[in-house]
């Protein structure tokens, strides 16, 4: 399986100098939430894989999405665009990045905290590989940190999310899956 | 041979998206909540699925269809997908060993596929298989607790094995064009993917204490565009609102 070795996170592999059109946009993208989990950015999602410039006005945003069928991803795409598109990039545009898939192993370790704090348990272990992804890691509960918890369904609000409960203080919360 | 592919790769969009559709059916009307969850998201990432695979399809063919008129527009017969996608839901235990036949197949499937020599397919491959890791995970353990569970449970879901096991043969006989796919390195030779196939399978009849049937040869040609009587109930369906307001949006 070539795709299955250690991925590079997005938007670190190509050059270490980052430019400062990229670092601006960035910049910008960190105030575009996503609209089920609004207090995460695209940013700490880690679903911009590029940010480059398209002929002399044009900035192309190269964004994954995270489930093929996930139906924020237009919504995101149409965020991205209307964000840079009021704030002097009028030429802006966000192209689909399907390779390497996703990860949940890209949301970002601030991201993890945001998560954390919203009572959205994070992925717990890197994916990394297929028999990890079918062991049933240890998920904390995110308002009492307690690691006594169990899986209710394999699938919650959102594709993304997986519904658990908390047994030592009994209240039910979402686990953001890994994949 | 681009048309060649443009039908290879509608096989592949038409079995995911009839399939998404079936599951679609239960919304509603699932034995619990989370069960309702959990077939609507497999639902949604077979839809999903299938928009990349149509979008790529219609670029391929090039005569400017998009997704919507692929997926809307096209009559029974002009559809692709596997037999097995299109059988009807029955009981949840009947939907569960459906889901299990197919999850284990797409697994094999897709994992060939990321090698594809053909980039966007292998793309959308790798893509795919982390999605159909999570739906094997849920069909082979509801299938394990119907199997292993009441005698009432555990007899639904050997009569729905019985009654789908025939539809099998299907996904693994390769015609004229999964041939010219396989040797182009588009696409596997689908007979290579029975044996893990069938391990997977008898691993999880095993503990379901089901019973394996026995092979039929016949493949059905679904993905001739030979169905059986369901798919055009199924898309009467799914197809109504385009055929009655041509172009209708959101």
């Amino acid at each position: 399986m070539s795709a299955a070795g250690p991925e590079a996170p997005p938007g670190t592999a190509s050059s270490t100098a980052v430019s400062d059109l990229e670092a601006s946009v960035r910049e910008l993208l960190e105030r575009v939430m996503d609209p089920e989990i609004p207090v995460l950015s695209v940013i700490d999602l880690g679903i911009v894989r590029h940010v480059r410039r398209a002929g002399n006005d044009g900035i192309e945003v190269g964004v994954s999405p995270t489930y093929s069928g996930c139906p924020a991803t237009e919504v995101i795409r149409r965020l991205i665009a209307r964000a840079l598109h009021s704030s002097g990039y009028p030429q802006a545009y966000v192209v689909d990045v399907l390779s390497p898939p996703w990860s949940s192993d890209w949301i970002t370790p601030g991201g993890r905290e945001k998560l954390r704090r919203y009572g959205i348990a994070p992925p717990a272990v890197a994916v990394a590989t297929v028999r990890r992804l079918f062991a049933q890691p240890q998920i904390a509960c995110p308002r009492c940190g307690s690691t006594q918890t169990e899986r209710i369904s394999e699938f919650g609000s959102t594709p993304c999310k997986a519904h658990y409960r908390c047994i030592s203080c009994a209240e039910p919360f979402d686990y953001f899956k890994c994949i | 041979m681009s048309d060649a592919r443009f039908s290879f790769v509608l096989r592949l969009a038409d079995t995911s998206l009839v399939l998404g559709q079936r599951l679609g059916e239960w919304v509603g009307h699932a034995p619990a909540l989370e069960e309702d969850l959990g077939l609507a998201n497999l639902s949604l990432d077979l839809i999903g699925q299938a928009r990349l695979l149509l979008s790529y399809a219609g670029e391929l063919e090039g005569k400017g269809r998009g997704e919507d008129q692929l997926a809307y527009l096209r009559d029974g017969a002009e559809y692709r997908n596997v037999s097995l996608a299109e059988q009807p839901n029955g009981d949840f235990g009947h939907t569960v060993v459906r889901q299990l036949l197919i999850d284990a197949w797409q697994l094999q499937l897709y994992d060939e596929l990321q090698r594809s020599s053909d980039r966007r397919l292998a793309e959308i491959a790798a893509k795919a298989l982390k999605e159909t890791r999570y739906h094997f995970r849920y069909s082979a353990g509801w299938v394990v607790r119907l199997g292993d569970g009441t005698p009432e449970s555990k007899s639904r879901g050997q009569s729905a094995l019985d009654e789908l096991w025939r539809f099998t043969a299907e996904l693994f006989t390769a015609d004229a064009l999964d041939e010219e796919m396989a040797t182009l390195g588009v696409g596997p030779r689908l007979e290579t993917l029975r044996p893990k196939w069938l391990a997977r399978i008898d691993e999880v009849l095993g503990e379901a204490t089901l019973t394996r049937p026995t092979d039929v040869q016949y493949p059905w040609h679904g993905k001739s565009g030979q169905h059986t009587e369901h798919l055009g109930y199924l898309l009467a369906e799914m197809q109504f609102l385009q055929r009655t307001y041509p172009g209708a949006q959101w």
